[in-house]
């Protein structure tokens, strides 16, 4: 049956969803605008204005829970934003279950690290500035999910790119944070481009850019046109989510201040590209091959993010890895389409949960270690980092999936999900899942016990480590408690919150092997994982890099990623713009030059004309009356028709 | 015996020509009547106030549509609101001929008729007060144009065509500084202008010829009948046509342009390039849109062959020029040629694009020309480009508004410069008329040129020792440069107010 997709107007409390944008938006602007004069008070002001916010999404959220289930969805057009011909875009947005838990999980996460950045920006100078870029993303993130059409989203996420330069490369007087920012910039703009013409497309075959026209009018369309819709879009979300093939920047990404790692680059921004795919699900459960590109861009980035995370050393790139690989999963679950649209985006919050309680955690050892990143030198912290690692150890078990822990709700229904697929693509997407499962439990207890537990191997400048301050720690336990609790709250409620959203009918397949075989097995997986790693890593491990492996030698490089980009974009890009500046010079500005020459000759010759004797210039009009009067006469004569 | 009937005659309708003429004859009882130390605030204050009080008299008469004494003056929209154009830029260079702070005594030679060079010219040129003549001579040259744009019959047009050039040719010659340089472009400018002038009277006398009139309404007629001389009409129509084109500095007959431009004082050059053209194109319109519309086919290549010429010229030589205010002059060649590409557009959006561009070209050159009156050193304006060099370093603010007029003059977007140029291109394309514009964009890029070295110099070079000083303009300097920079970026930004009204007015009568 075919059914129509329509929002209702905003009334009431929902009215005011441009609130949820304009708050730390106007925080931002005061904050940039006023300078040094706010340097005292102003990460506070960034702090209250996301803490505002957040109690404003909480509010409009139970509001929007009061509302029948059918009825739960509330637009508003603030005004026209573009009207050029056929193309009228709205100022529009748009508050519905599914955009109404990214706010929560934007605000909610986004106090909680606002409030840990209070702390560990303390010494930094550019602390005002850091809070106002951090308002400037969390409103762009925000408009990003409210958009009601997909120029809105597009705003967004261009407005969430640029705050993720301007953070990525914060501490801009380091080389390499300024070409992380860089990498990250351009990478970006591959999945943007693709993200727009995308977009150009849809107005292109369906006229309109708002999310109901577009989705009513999917079925109007060619399977051709939704395949290559589906896959621009998909490019836009692979840039933004790290996912291959356009992976390489989020990693180099972690030069940014921790908080940023915690908040952009795992718990929110990142996952814009799920955010993309499950909102256009219209689009992406229209054509099946639309969905397997996604589930296999999924598989293979889960698998790749963990076989890099299993060879790296820097704390924050291999929590950055383990997020590739983490939103490898939720790309597999919204490819898998059906139930496991609600699947994914349970796992996305579970993540933003636990990752950003992770990568604070690893903020809280860097401020006690000297900014030391290198798992090889820390070992034995637990005693001297009680809450750090009591929280820590929440986040490894909820990422790892031991139940009853937040990661095992969220994590092991997608496997499940994948196991359920038609045919042998079951054994190649489920196993693919389960072997990720295994190795993110192996390198994810490396990196827990190589910091916390075995021997010490500081460097000599460090002598007794000291816990994080409160205002560190305390964000700290509540991301833990969302760590331990979240999954089991989420496991049921979610996927019937969202329902009105996806409107799927509960799946009727049955995986190819038995549901609690599945389940079983993926705890033993899991376990075995995880043991490995104790076994291997209980004592420490050297303090060098050690010779290895083919697979580790190319895990440590990135998969030859990097290489492989440098050699197929980079060097044929460099070549191809020194040939065109070659061209450039030689034949368009020859062409040019000439021309120029040409006009500056004739121009001095005609120069001489002007000679300054009245005598002349009489006759040159003379001549010229004499001509004009001829011409007329040639002409009505005859004698030149 | 037949009774003599007097001809109706429409005061109201005449009056800002006669409250100028007016006042021009009331100031010259000034001049030799006053003291010679009160002279000056008087005769300003005199122009001043009649050319507001013109101005006004034609904004109460703006929906006046008449043809009055005789057949001899048309007042419809065109006239109105050239008319209006030209009281309006006349105000603005009446600011920059009154301007008596920048230069002590002001722009004015006291005695014209001293001998070039002896003690007696070295005296005055030292501290002697300007001639306050040159204000009658600009109302009677403001006067005479008011009644070129509105003459409805060839003969009427002629007597307006002296009554404004006289004063001029006088005005040229009075310049304080580089008197001989200023004596001889007046003399050029008179000769040549009585060459022309002796052209239009032959078109006058075989256009009457063929028509048997001298009205605009009786050669429309006429041409409208087969059996007449076609030899006449075409010989005619080329030579009025060549007597106006003068005027209006159109290739071949520019030549005296940059000669007259340089060696005239500067705010009388200011007053040619801006009210001068607009009322020679006021009357190239009336007289090609009245008389000879019948003939448009014909007569639109040649003239289309002219305004090639005129653009090519003006942008070409424009580029090796040295001196600042030949430079203004090729460029207000070029200028012409563009203006004629609107003339040619033969259509309603081509009358209302042309007095669009007049005013908006008007504004800006007035202030270009303002501008150039302030760049001096002790021996007066330093003309010269390379003493142009490093201003920016020197003067940002003068030199930021210069840039400005010159990237208007350029056609660059948000200017005046880009919303008229795209005008005058958008009307001649509806008129059929692509070749005329693919020359005006061409030219128009080799025209960026000039300006932009300009531009060049002033920011992007040391300044040299002989970089002048640039002077504290006074008020009235400032006041003109004020309302020219405003107009020209307004017009740029909004420029549908005027672009409507303009639309509204592009209607003549015969």
């Amino acid at each position: 049956m075919e059914q129509t997709v329509e929002y209702a107007h905003a009334t009431g409390l929902l009215s005011g969803i441009w609130l949820l944008v304009a708050i730390p938006l106007a925080s931002a602007t005061v904050l940039l605008l006023l300078g040094k004069r706010a340097d005292k008070w102003g990460h506070w002001l960034g702090v209250l204005a996301v803490a505002a916010t957040f109690v404003l999404g909480l509010s409009m959220f139970l509001s929007l829970r009061g509302l029948e289930a059918e009825a739960r969805s509330a637009q508003q057009s603030l005004w026209d934003f573009i009207t050029v011909g056929g193309l009228k875009v709205d100022f529009g947005l748009l508050f519905d279950p599914l955009s109404g838990v990214f706010v929560l999980l934007i605000t909610g996460v986004g106090s909680l690290i606002h409030l840990y950045a209070v702390g560990y920006m303390e010494h930094d100078p550019g602390r005002r500035k850091f809070f106002a870029y951090f308002n400037l993303f969390v409103a762009a993130m925000l408009l990003l999910v409210l958009g009601n059409n997909y120029v809105m989203l597009y705003f967004g996420w261009e407005g969430v790119g640029l705050a993720s330069y301007l953070l990525i490369s914060f501490w801009y007087t380091r080389p390499s944070a300024a070409t992380a920012g860089k990498k990250a910039f351009l990478m970006n703009r591959v999945g943007d481009a693709g993200l727009a013409i995308g977009i150009f497309l849809m107005f292109a075959t369906l006229g309109t850019t708002q999310y109901d026209g577009v989705f009513n009018g999917v079925s109007t369309l060619s399977g051709g046109t939704v395949l290559v819709m589906g896959i621009l879009l998909l490019l836009g979300a692979a840039g933004k989510s790290g996912q291959f093939p356009l992976q390489a920047w989020l990693p180099d990404a972690m030069e940014g201040p921790t908080p940023v790692s915690a908040l952009i680059h795992a718990a929110t921004m990142v996952t814009a590209g799920v955010y993309l795919i499950a909102r256009s699900h219209a689009i992406f459960t229209a054509n099946e091959t639309l969905q397997t590109v996604v589930v296999t861009v999924g598989a293979i980035t889960l698998l790749m993010g963990c076989i890099i995370g299993a060879a790296k050393d820097d704390i924050k790139r291999v929590l950055a890895w383990s997020t590739v690989s983490q939103i490898g999963y939720m790309f597999l679950g919204v490819g898998l389409g059906g139930a496991a649209y609600a699947l994914a985006i349970i796992h996305l919050l579970a993540h933003g949960f636990f990752k950003a309680n992770m990568f604070l955690g690893a903020g809280s050892v860097m401020h006690g270690m000297h900014d030391q990143v290198d798992i090889r030198r820390f070992g034995g912290l637990s005693k001297y980092m009680k809450w750090t690692w009591l929280t820590f150890m929440t986040g490894w078990l909820a990422i790892i999936g031991i139940p009853p822990l937040s990661g095992f709700f969220s994590k092991e229904p997608i496997i499940v999900a994948a196991f359920e697929r038609e045919g042998w693509t079951a054994w190649l997407y489920g196993l693919a899942a389960l072997l990720g499962a295994g190795l993110t439990a192996f390198y994810m207890t490396r990196l827990f016990v190589l910091t916390f537990h075995g021997p010490k191997r500081w460097t000599e400048d460090i002598h007794e480590p000291h816990e994080s301050p409160l205002i560190m720690t305390v964000p700290l336990m509540l991301l833990a408690v969302g760590s331990i609790a979240a999954g089991w709250l989420m496991s049921t409620s979610v996927p019937d919150w969202l329902e009105p959203v996806f409107r799927q009918e509960e799946a009727e397949a049955t995986p190819v092997l038995a549901h609690w075989l599945l389940t079983t097995l993926s705890i033993v997986v899991t376990l075995l994982g995880a043991g490995l790693a104790w076994a291997l890593f209980r004592n420490g491990t050297a303090e060098q890099e050690q010779p290895a492996g083919v697979l580790v030698r190319a895990a440590r490089r990135n998969l030859y990623t990097d290489a492989f980009n440098e050699a197929v974009f980079e060097r044929p890009g460099i070549y191809l713009t020194r040939a065109l500046v070659y061209l450039d010079n030689r034949g368009i500005d020859g062409v040019v030059n000439g021309l120029a020459a040409t006009v500056g000759g004739s121009s001095g010759r005609l120069r001489r004309l002007q000679s300054g004797f009245v005598r002349s210039y009489a006759l040159s009009m003379l001549t010229g009356a004499v001509l004009v009067v001829g011409a007329f006469l040639a002409i009505q004569l005859g004698w030149l028709a | 015996m037949q009774d003599l009937k007097l001809p109706d005659i429409d005061y109201g309708a005449l009056a800002p020509m006669l409250i100028l003429l007016g006042a021009a004859c009331l100031g010259v009882l000034f001049e030799a009547l006053l003291p010679k130390a009160r002279r000056h605030g008087f005769q300003l204050g005199l122009a001043l106030l009649a050319t507001v009080a013109a101005l006004v008299t034609v904004i109460i008469e703006r929906n006046t549509r008449i043809v009055t004494i005789g057949g001899a003056v048309a007042i419809d929209g065109p006239t109105l609101f050239l008319q209006g154009s030209i009281l309006m830029l006349g105000l603005v260079s009446l600011l920059l001929i009154g301007e008596r702070t920048v230069e002590a005594g002001g722009a004015f030679v006291s005695q014209a008729a001293v001998t070039v060079g002896s003690q007696k010219d070295l005296r005055q040129a030292g501290s002697q007060p300007g001639a306050t003549e040159v204000y009658p001579l600009t109302i009677f040259s403001l006067g005479g144009m008011l009644l070129f744009v509105s003459a409805n019959d060839l003969l009427t047009m002629f007597v307006a065509l002296e009554v404004l050039s006289l004063p001029l040719y006088l005005l040229c010659a009075l310049a304080r500084r580089r008197r001989l340089l200023s004596q001889e472009a007046a003399l050029k400018y008179f000769l040549l202008g009585s060459y022309a002038s002796a052209f239009f009277l032959f078109g006058v006398a075989l256009l009457y010829g063929y028509s048997g009139g001298v009205d605009l309404a009786a050669i429309h007629n006429a041409v409208a009948d087969p059996n007449r001389s076609e030899v006449l009409l075409y010989a005619g129509l080329a030579l009025v046509a060549i007597g106006l084109l003068f005027k209006s500095a159109a290739a071949p007959f520019h030549v005296w342009t940059p000669d007259v431009y340089q060696g005239a004082p500067t705010p009388i050059t200011a007053l040619m390039a801006a009210c001068t053209k607009v009322a020679a194109f006021g009357a190239l319109l009336r007289v090609l849109y009245v008389a000879f519309e019948g003939v448009r086919w014909d007569f639109q290549p040649v003239l289309g062959v002219i305004a090639i010429l005129t653009m090519l010229i003006g942008a070409v030589l424009a580029v090796t020029q040295t001196d600042m205010k030949r430079l203004l002059a090729y460029s207000s060649i070029a200028n012409a040629g563009y203006l004629l590409v609107g003339v040619l557009a033969l259509n309603k959006e081509g009358l209302a694009s042309t007095m669009f561009y007049l005013v908006a070209y008007g504004f800006s050159v007035l202030a270009a020309f303002g501008i150039v009156s302030l760049v001096r050193d002790a021996e007066g304006e330093a003309t010269h480009l390379s003493r142009w060099a490093g201003l920016g370093r020197k003067s940002p603010l003068l030199a930021g508004v210069f840039s400005f007029i010159l990237l208007a003059f350029a056609g660059i977007p948000l200017t005046s410069g880009f919303t008229s140029k795209f005008a005058v291109f958008g009307a001649a394309i509806d008129g059929g008329q692509t070749w005329l514009v693919i020359v005006g964009v061409i030219t128009s890029m080799v025209l960026a040129f000039p300006y932009l070295r300009v531009i060049v110099m002033m920011w992007l070079q040391e300044p040299g020792e002989s970089t002048p000083t640039v002077s504290i303009p006074g008020f009235l300097t400032s006041a003109a440069l004020a309302i020219g920079v405003i107009a020209t970026f307004a017009l740029g930004v909004i420029p549908a107010p005027l672009l409507d009204l303009t639309n509204d007015a592009a209607q003549f009568v015969r």
